[in-house]
């Protein structure tokens, strides 16, 4: 069985290549994933990603719950709207989920999870939430588009419900707005919610809106040049930004930190989070590290290929390419790997049986249309 | 439906041949292989001289999504390549028959053309993947 989005023609007429992704009929490309890429880097773009799943936690335990729920610290979010990057660990400290959770009031948290993961996560959060005060409803009536480009907030603001263009102009990083209705109705109304959230690198929004809607908006869209975006483009544009992907850089066999993400840990004095024990013997260092690898020779590195440390012919130790791809915006191959600690400035990726030279670097790679490292 | 030229033979695994009539022959893949593959940015090539069986791999195209090997449709050694792919892998998706041909070789056993597909007997194949 396999699931369509609420704008599952709207791809069709833009000439999407419709493919599975976890369950759901989504496009890979309008035509040329290279030409999407350089759209959202320069311009603006638009992706459907209403297949990703959409969970209000509410009631008068919501903070409590998602502080031992998730190993970053809720209570760091201050102010209404602001919203944090967490991953959800299981006893072992291995990653179940990675996800955004937006602070919308005392007793009402909103949190997007991945597609892939949606039955395990609903899962998991149902069974921890049994000793809490709350209630976990997934919101599978909303669709949701993310706008992204440096152009991408100017176009959209006008064509947004009267209300939200302003608050849109006026948004923060990682902050969200909504309609009134969503609020004060604790998520019982489907209203429009944007956040200045996304998965490029660029500027941006992410709309959670009525499914009702989502059509109409999307053609509002394409009338303003914002075109369509497919999940190729989505990938080497999130590779390209340093951000990881769940499934292949972080899965339930590693930990935050060997998955590049000791930073979105909060180690706070009294606070117990599902996962902390397991992962406390790496808080000050890990054996493995997520690393950025850009390519020197020719070729491009692909998820699972080795990655040899020091002499290529007596190689002192290996890693492996957790997902890797041609950089659109650099122009050679990048990928990100998990290596040893101890590596040096460079390494040997196994690329059909040649070993390629590479240079280790933090991601990101590109940031705001700029390439960060010189190669 | 794709564009197969009658003029050419074809592998079930998309690769085209055709027979310039000296010993020699230049392969390719066909405009529904490049289609799945998408956009092409790496190529990477034999070299001149290079021995062939068919059925082997005689170069590897990168696209942007994955890698995908080219197979020999016959037995052979290379005798030129396509080195504008080099700088401009895009040519395969722009014109897939002819600026983006892939190499020439020199048969070493001219019946094997015979065991390969023509334009018919691939689109059947075309029409069956579709089914």
């Amino acid at each position: 069985m396999s699931n369509k989005t609420a704008l599952y023609a709207q791809h069709v007429a833009a000439g999407g290549k419709m493919v599975d992704f976890a369950g759901w009929e989504m496009p890979l490309h309008y035509g040329s994933q290279l030409n999407e890429h350089h759209q959202v880097r320069r311009d603006a773009g638009v992706f459907d990603v209403s297949h990703m799943t959409v969970v209000d936690i509410t009631g008068s335990q919501a903070q409590d719950f998602l502080r031992y729920l998730l190993a970053n610290d809720v209570a760091r979010l201050k102010t209404r709207g602001k919203a944090l990057y967490s991953c959800m660990l299981n006893t072992h400290g291995g990653v179940i989920d990675d996800l955004i959770v937006y602070f919308v009031a005392e007793d009402f948290y909103r949190m997007v999870v991945n597609a892939a993961t949606r039955e395990k996560d609903l899962n998991w959060i149902q069974q921890q939430s049994q000793s809490f005060e709350v209630s976990v409803s997934e919101r599978d009536d909303l669709a949701m588009l993310a706008i992204q480009g440096p152009n991408a907030r100017q176009k959209t603001q006008s064509l947004l419900p009267p209300g939200l263009s302003q608050a849109v102009a006026d948004l923060a990083v990682f902050q969200a707005t909504w309609e009134d209705a969503v609020a004060q109705s604790h998520g019982e109304n489907p209203g429009w919610f944007i956040g200045r959230t996304g998965y490029t690198g660029e500027d941006g929004l992410e709309i959670m809106l009525p499914q009702a809607q989502a059509p109409a908006f999307w053609e509002r869209l394409l009338a303003a040049e914002i075109t369509p975006i497919g999940l190729g483009a989505r990938d080497t544009l999130r590779l390209e930004a340093g951000m990881n992907l769940y499934g292949t850089d972080m899965t339930e066999a590693t930990t935050p930190a060997q998955s590049g993400l000791s930073w979105t840990l909060m180690w706070n004095e009294n606070r117990d989070f599902i996962g902390r024990d397991a992962i406390l013997p790496e808080k000050e260092r890990s054996e493995q590290v997520l690393v950025g690898l850009i390519l020197q020779g020719k070729g491009i590195p692909r998820g699972h290929q080795s990655v040899l440390i020091g002499d290529p012919q007596q190689p002192s130790a290996h890693g492996e390419i957790t997902s890797g791809t041609y950089s659109p915006t650099m122009k050679q191959g990048i990928a990100l790997a998990r290596i040893p600690a101890k590596h040096g400035a460079q390494v040997w990726v196994n690329i059909r049986n040649r070993n390629i030279p590479a240079t280790v670097v933090k991601p990101p790679f590109v940031r705001h249309g700029k390439i960060l490292h010189s190669s | 439906m794709s564009n197969v030229p009658e003029s050419l033979k074809y592998m079930k695994s998309h690769e085209w041949l055709r027979d310039e009539g000296d010993g020699t022959v230049t392969i390719g893949i066909t405009e529904h292989a490049q289609e799945l593959l998408g956009d092409l940015v790496y190529v990477d090539l034999p070299d001149n001289g290079d021995e062939l069986e068919a059925g082997g791999e005689c170069a590897v195209l990168e696209s942007v999504k994955a890698a995908s090997d080219v197979y020999s449709p016959v037995n052979g050694t290379i005798t030129a390549v396509n080195e504008t792919l080099v700088d401009a892998p895009e040519t395969i998706n722009e014109s897939p028959y002819e600026a983006g041909w892939i190499c020439r070789i020199q048969l070493s056993n001219t019946g094997q053309l015979d065991g390969l597909l023509d334009a018919a007997g691939y689109l059947q194949i075309l029409e069956d993947e579709d089914h």
